[in-house]
């Protein structure tokens, strides 16, 4: 059952000069959901992001060591494109297109070379339903994604991610932008998605991170400094800054 | 006591600039509007059918030839010079790195290239399209000529319009695993389109107000172009021709009234299709 979904070895990252990534050795368990906590600049999300190689954008980033997906070397001969369809993401700030809310979801699928008007709706109507959001949605798929409200967007999002069948999602803060209302829905989602999915999610919210993941890794200053079950993360953690840390005495 | 209160109200603060600056754009509007008023009050009166006859002569000096190679020169013009604007504009926003010394020289030369004179474009063009390139005097000449003139407009007005697109786009798009192409073309292009056909607008009037590089390179026959190779006057060098000769001042004022229409229908066209798309990008509802 405990399948290693993604292993990272030995990894250093380096923005320009700064030391973003320190060492980091993790697995990343299958269907599980891993959060990530740690204060600002810790570089939680840095991590996440070179799951995916979005990273790459970020010009003089440089990033040596070892991470794999099913074994296979993400930053070896693996294309780029099929490892951002297989490790998908939900960002920060939602981020929908200004286009349609079908369009939105039909996006990912398209650009993967499916065309067929019945294939696509079956694809959007399955997506929203993933991201339990079908009922919402399915009277205003024609309007303009731009026009939802931050939660909704976010949804949409989660949705649009889904269409293009992932195997791993990474959430960079995907509630920070929202309120509490629609921050209780998008956790109740994630907690529903780990069936299908890998999850990790990047949190600066400890009771989030408490309540939705199985896992949860500690990072400060570009250290991992803990990694283990949530519940033992919370209740007995090992390392004396982890319980200055969730314990509140700084970050 | 009414002086005083002038006075007061001058040392009011915020008078002096606010008069200044509503000064400067009521004196804009009213340059603007004597110009217009001038040219319909000169040029309509003397607007009649002989001057749309197909066949130009010196008896009915007809603008119609003029019109179609206008219309012609515009569009064959933007066609070549819109896409390879816009393409050296995605090239030095997404392909290009930052501070290279490719793309300030490409910067260097567009700048340059803007603050060229037209009549500088019009002798290069006679030399190098006309003579080296043996096009001879021809609507295509002409149309490169103008192509050149247009090229740092579009390029520049697109880069800035590709700048202002979120990079959230650039990345939701890039995290679905699409393409560096298809984000260009599907989540980056799309928004900026209002930006491109704002440019557009400012080259086709540039395009349609051109005489002197014209004049060089695509001459002034007054016929309309049987093919890319005739020579052929646009407008704005029938203008020149026709008020140069001294003896048709009437017919030149109504041609001013055609011309100032015709850039006012292309602006419109223009306008309305920036407008739908910006609705179709940026809806509420």
């Amino acid at each position: 059952m405990a399948n290693n979904k993604i292993t990272i070895k030995d990894t250093e990252l380096y923005y320009s000069d700064f030391h973003a990534l320190k060492n980091i050795n993790m697995d990343i368990v299958e269907n599980e959901i891993t959060a990530f906590i740690g204060p600002s600049g810790c570089g939680k999300s840095t991590l996440l992001k070179s799951l995916n190689r979005m990273n790459d954008l970020v010009e003089g980033c440089k990033i040596t060591g070892d991470i794999r997906l099913d074994g296979e070397d993400i930053y070896g001969d693996m294309d780029i494109n099929m490892l951002r369809k297989r490790v998908g993401m939900v960002f920060q700030r939602p981020n929908p297109f200004p286009m349609s809310v079908y369009d939105n979801i039909a996006y990912g699928p398209r650009t993967h070379g499916i065309k067929s008007r019945i294939a696509l709706d079956e694809i959007v109507e399955n997506s929203l339903r993933g991201a339990a959001a079908w009922d919402d949605f399915k009277d205003r798929l024609k309007q303009s994604a731009l026009g939802l409200s931050g939660g909704q967007q976010q949804r949409l999002c989660i949705a649009r991610a889904i269409a293009v069948e992932p195997e791993v999602l990474l959430m960079d803060e995907p509630t920070s932008a929202l309120d509490p209302i629609s921050t209780g829905k998008i956790e109740e989602l994630v907690q529903e998605l780990k069936d299908k999915y890998t999850v990790v999610i990047v949190t600066h919210n400890m009771q989030q991170a408490a309540r939705i993941s199985d896992v949860t890794a500690f990072f400060l200053l570009g250290e991992l400094i803990e990694k283990g079950k949530t519940d033992q993360i919370f209740s007995v953690p090992q390392d004396k800054r982890t319980e200055d840390y969730i314990t509140g005495r700084f970050g | 006591m009414k002086k005083t209160s002038v006075v007061r109200k001058i040392f009011k603060p915020g008078f002096l600039p606010r008069f200044f600056v509503k000064g400067g754009a009521l004196i804009t509007l009213a340059v603007i509007l004597t110009i217009v008023i001038y040219i319909l009050v000169n040029g309509i009166p003397n607007l009649n059918s002989k001057l749309f006859a197909w066949e130009y002569n010196s008896e009915n000096v007809s603008m119609m030839p003029a019109i179609v190679n206008t219309v012609a020169m515009v569009v064959v013009t933007l066609l070549m010079s819109v896409p390879i604007g816009i393409g050296a504009a995605v090239y030095m926003v997404e392909y290009v790195k930052k501070g290279s010394k490719l793309a300030k020289i490409i910067k260097l030369a567009t700048q340059t290239l803007a603050g060229v004179p037209s009549i500088v474009y019009g002798l290069f063009g006679a030399l190098f399209f006309v003579k080296y390139l043996s096009l001879q005097l021809s609507i295509l000449s002409g149309c490169l000529t103008l192509g050149i003139m247009i090229l740092p407009i579009v390029m520049e007005t697109t880069e800035e319009a590709l700048r202002m697109v979120p990079v959230s786009y650039k990345e939701g798009s890039l995290a679905l695993g699409a393409t560096r192409v298809q984000t260009i073309f599907k989540v980056m292009l799309r928004p900026a389109t209002p930006g491109i056909l704002s440019a557009v607008i400012i080259a086709v009037g540039r395009i349609v107000g051109e005489s002197a590089a014209l004049v060089f390179t695509a001459g002034t026959i007054a016929k309309p172009m049987a093919s890319m190779l005739n020579s052929g006057r646009s407008l704005s060098v029938h203008m020149y021709v026709l008020s140069g000769e001294g003896l048709y001042i009437k017919q030149t004022y109504a041609t001013a009234t055609v011309l100032m229409l015709l850039v006012l229908i292309l602006n419109g066209i223009s306008s309305l299709i920036a407008r739908k798309l910006e609705k179709n990008t940026t809806t509420e509802e």
